[in-house]
């Protein structure tokens, strides 16, 4: 129900009486009404839904986060038994390069 | 793009579904609320990476899916009048009513256009005073701080032609209805973690106490929904039932302040009828009668609607969650993407367009073998 | 579709759907909508069950995206040409990287290019609006001039028509082309074969995006331009490097790579496995899809081609196409196979597998 992005803001001015921001997503940039996150700076991320930034996006707790992930299931070795689409997962390949020139895992 | 396609990392989603593995003992049935959630688990075949036991069931919360068909015929009757532009996201456009949809209205000539933002919708008002704006504003928590700025932003600017279609939903209530029903095999939810990005979740404690149920608000990335499914089976085996934060890089407990004030002075609750459920008591929010002038339904006195569902969908048993769309004998039948019965086909989140689309009438075995002779790629 | 042996003369300006020979009539839609042109399942029906009916003939059957016609001849004289014609609607005119101009030429040229023939000659058709700039008419007429030379095609016929104010959207342009076959080339939709290599091109959904860009209600800024070019230079180093290793071409426009895919694993009777991970996305198409809810694989692009080949070609021909200016992120992006016959299943970076479903009509962005 809700795609909402996280953004960079890159610009704030006031249009009409209302906070609004340029947020670059991944080199695309959209006006972005700023005006229910006052606290949300030039070079800060926010989250943006329809074209409202609904909240600044934390970006320590986002790291912090991620490493957590990182560590899971690190000393896992057993597959649980039948489960063959996890299987298959963890055999695929991780290729992320578009060229192709990258192995297989 | 930062901050989001580092939650989509394969490796890192495979040693935390080994990690789901390891804690889990028991077969245990997960709901999520959110259809955005769960349009990202069939894409992403999250649901194939959980142990055997641990079932999704998907939840009502496609705010497409469960806008009222009176509703969505009276928009179409909005906009086919002369002298409107009816302006909508692109989800609505192919929703079905009872004899039409969006799309063959502007194919016979209505003014229908899509936009990406509310506020697209109150500049086409402020650049053609000649005409009356419609912008349709369905959604949950997360879409109303839009919608009620446009109503705000249109009134301070004497923006008398623009009106606004309400159809707004509230997740707690839909939370208690489904586990107040009789039937109910939920036994843990994972919360839509923008509309708590709005709300905050000081509402879920009271719901986790009195059904002894754990909730954890959850984001849409693969890792984000794996670890909410994590924690929540962690719950489960411990017989906990607390509210959880897994998603606190963007919630906090008391939520975005400055829209919840404006959505109490903009909204107030309301009964609502949730398209293939039924009326759940306080569950809707519509225009406050400070803000009624602007309300689509009182400016154009639609009359002479008769609905009528098609009586084969089951979309109702999809949304509570009572069963999964292949089981609906109309399924990738008479009810296609195609040639949609029920607004869960139609929706990019219904369960029944994300099973459909995603292949989910291969079965299981076929799907799962697919690509196993990728050589090159 | 089984023949059809004389149907009746049906009342004029009403089709008689109840005598043709395809069981599933026109339904739904008495009238056009948006989506009948959006490149996806609406726009097929129309073809399978109005026009191809109605216009029966086997040049017409196999809808590949030129016909191949025979003119007759003995021997070595045998004329074996090519045909295809293509109109050009695009709003807005003018966009990142091109204009209908461009479009209009290189759009034909690829059509012609991805059925094996060297595009040859062109007729450009043109239907303006009342009140159309002339100006901007100038600059259309001169990206096409510019397009034709850089593709080494004549435009050696056309016409014009003007239409009232408020009908045209500005400027529609039409051109048809003619090429003529290679020899030893037997390319087609339906000649896709089980263990063929798929090769893309370049990075996909450019075009689409870059129109999104400037579309009004969902316009944003970025960097994002149009991939318009012509493929017939491209296309023939490929063909000179592997000839008849290479079963099926085509160059992936309205409906973007998955429509493309679907239609040949159709035509084929096969199935297609792609790896997501191996498909080339520019970053900024990639996040302007996100913004809008849009899956690339649906958008549409305009210099770009699909390669069918046999699996020991595959390395030739992705070098070659890295070697050339239009092909240098070229990839292999998956495979056929005898399984799941006319569906295209993705693997995903998580590992599992995702039909890609062929889309209804225009892809609609969305919020949820």
């Amino acid at each position: 129900m809700c795609l909402a992005i996280p953004g960079k803001v890159v610009g704030v001015s006031e249009e009409n009486g209302l906070r609004m921001g340029r947020v670059d997503f991944g080199g695309v940039i959209k006006r972005v009404c700023l005006d229910y996150v006052p606290e949300v700076e030039l070079g800060d991320y926010t989250i943006v839904h329809v074209g409202f930034a609904l909240s600044k996006i934390d970006e320590a707790e986002a790291v912090r986060t991620l490493e957590v992930f990182r560590q899971m299931g690190v000393l896992e070795e057993e597959l649980a038994d039948g489960d063959e689409a996890f299987a298959r997962a963890a055999a695929a390949p991780q290729s992320s390069c578009p060229d192709g020139s990258c192995a297989p895992k | 793009m930062k901050y989001l396609t580092e939650f989509r990392n394969g490796e890192i989603a495979q040693r935390m579904a080994r990690e789901i593995h390891a804690i889990t003992t028991r077969p245990w049935k997960i709901m999520e609320v959110c259809g955005g959630q769960t349009h990202s688990i069939i894409k992403n075949g999250i649901d194939q990476m959980l142990p055997a036991g641990v079932e999704m069931i998907h939840g009502p919360g496609c705010p497409v899916c469960v806008t009222p068909l009176e509703l969505i015929d009276k928009a179409l009757a909005i906009a086919a009048q002369p002298g409107v532009i009816f302006c909508s996201f692109g989800d609505m456009l192919r929703v079905p009513g009872t004899d039409a949809d969006l799309f063959q209205i502007k194919g016979a000539g209505g003014d229908v256009r899509v936009v990406y933002s509310p506020l697209d919708a109150v500049e086409l008002a402020a650049k053609n005073p000649d005409k009356q704006v419609v912008f349709f504003g369905v959604g949950f928590e997360t879409t109303a701080p839009a919608n009620a700025m446009s109503v705000h932003v249109a009134r301070r600017r004497g923006l008398s032609n623009f009106s606004l279609l309400v159809s707004h939903v509230l997740v707690p209530p839909a939370i208690s209805a489904i586990l107040d029903s009789p039937g109910n095999k939920v036994q843990a939810f994972l919360l839509a973690g923008h509309v708590c990005s709005v709300m905050g979740y000081w509402e879920y404690p009271p719901i986790a106490e009195k059904y002894k149920i754990p909730l954890i608000v959850t984001g849409f990335e693969p890792l984000d929904l794996l670890d909410g499914i994590r924690r929540a089976i962690l719950q489960l085996e411990a017989g906990m039932h607390e509210v959880e934060n897994a998603y606190e890089r963007i919630v906090t407990y008391d939520g975005n302040q400055p829209a919840q004030k404006l959505l109490a002075e903009v909204f107030e609750v309301t009964d609502r009828a949730w398209r293939g459920i039924g009326v759940i008591p306080r569950s809707g929010w519509r225009l406050a009668p400070a803000y009624q002038d602007f309300d689509a339904e009182a400016r154009f006195h639609i009359t002479g609607i008769h609905t009528q569902e098609s009586s084969l969908c089951r979309a109702g048993d999809v949304l509570r969650g009572a069963i999964k769309p292949a089981e609906c004998a109309a399924f990738g039948k008479e009810c296609t993407p195609r040639h949609p019965l029920g607004a869960t086909m139609v929706s990019s989140e219904g369960a029944c367009a994300a099973y459909y689309n995603y292949g989910r009438f291969l079965s299981a075995e076929d799907l799962a073998t697919a690509g196993s002779g990728l050589t090159h790629a | 579709m089984p023949e059809q042996a004389g149907a009746p003369a049906p009342t004029a300006g009403v089709p008689d759907f109840s005598n043709w020979s395809c069981p599933l009539p026109l339904v739904g839609y008495p009238t056009i909508v948006m989506g009948h042109g959006g490149g996806g399942k609406l726009g097929n029906e129309l073809v399978e069950h109005l026009f191809l009916p109605a216009f029966r003939n086997p040049a017409l059957e196999n809808l590949g995206d030129a016909a191949v016609l025979n003119l007759g001849g003995v021997g070595a004289n045998v004329a074996r040409l090519a045909m295809s014609t293509d109109s050009f609607v695009v709003q807005p005119l003018f966009f990142p990287g091109g204009s209908i101009g461009e479009l209009a030429v290189n759009g034909t040229v690829n059509d012609l290019s991805v059925s094996g023939a060297i595009p040859k000659y062109l007729s450009a058709s043109f239907i303006l609006e009342e009140g159309f700039p002339l100006a901007q008419l100038a600059a259309i007429v001169e990206a096409m001039a510019a397009a034709a030379k850089a593709a080494g095609v004549a435009i050696v016929t056309g016409d014009t028509k003007v239409v009232e104010r408020g009908h045209g959207d500005g400027c529609y342009i039409n051109t048809a082309g003619i090429g003529v076959l290679r020899e030893g080339i037997e390319v087609g939709p339906h000649r896709a074969r089980p263990g063929d290599a798929i090769l893309v091109s370049g990075t996909i959904g450019d075009h689409g995006m870059a129109i999104m860009s400037v579309r009004e209600g969902l316009e944003f800024e970025s960097q994002i331009r149009s991939d318009c070019a012509a493929l017939n230079g491209l296309i023939a180093a490929v063909l000179d490097a592997a000839g008849p290793a290479v079963h099926a071409m085509r160059d992936p426009t309205r409906g973007g790579l998955a429509s493309t895919l679907t239609e040949i694993a159709q035509a084929s009777s096969v199935g297609i496995e792609i790896s997501e991970s191996r498909l080339p996305v520019r970053t900024e198409v990639q996040s302007a899809c996100e913004l809008l809810g849009l899956d690339p694989v649906y958008v549409a692009n305009e210099g770009k081609a699909v390669f069918f080949v046999a699996p020991d070609a595959a390395d030739l021909v992705l070098a070659t196409l890295r070697a050339h200016p239009l092909g240098r992120d070229a990839a292999i992006i998956g495979q056929v196979t005898a399984e799941h016959k006319g569906m295209l299943v993705a693997r995903t970076a998580m590992g599992a597998n995702r039909v890609i479903a062929q889309q209804i009509g225009e892809q609609l962005p969305r919020i949820c």
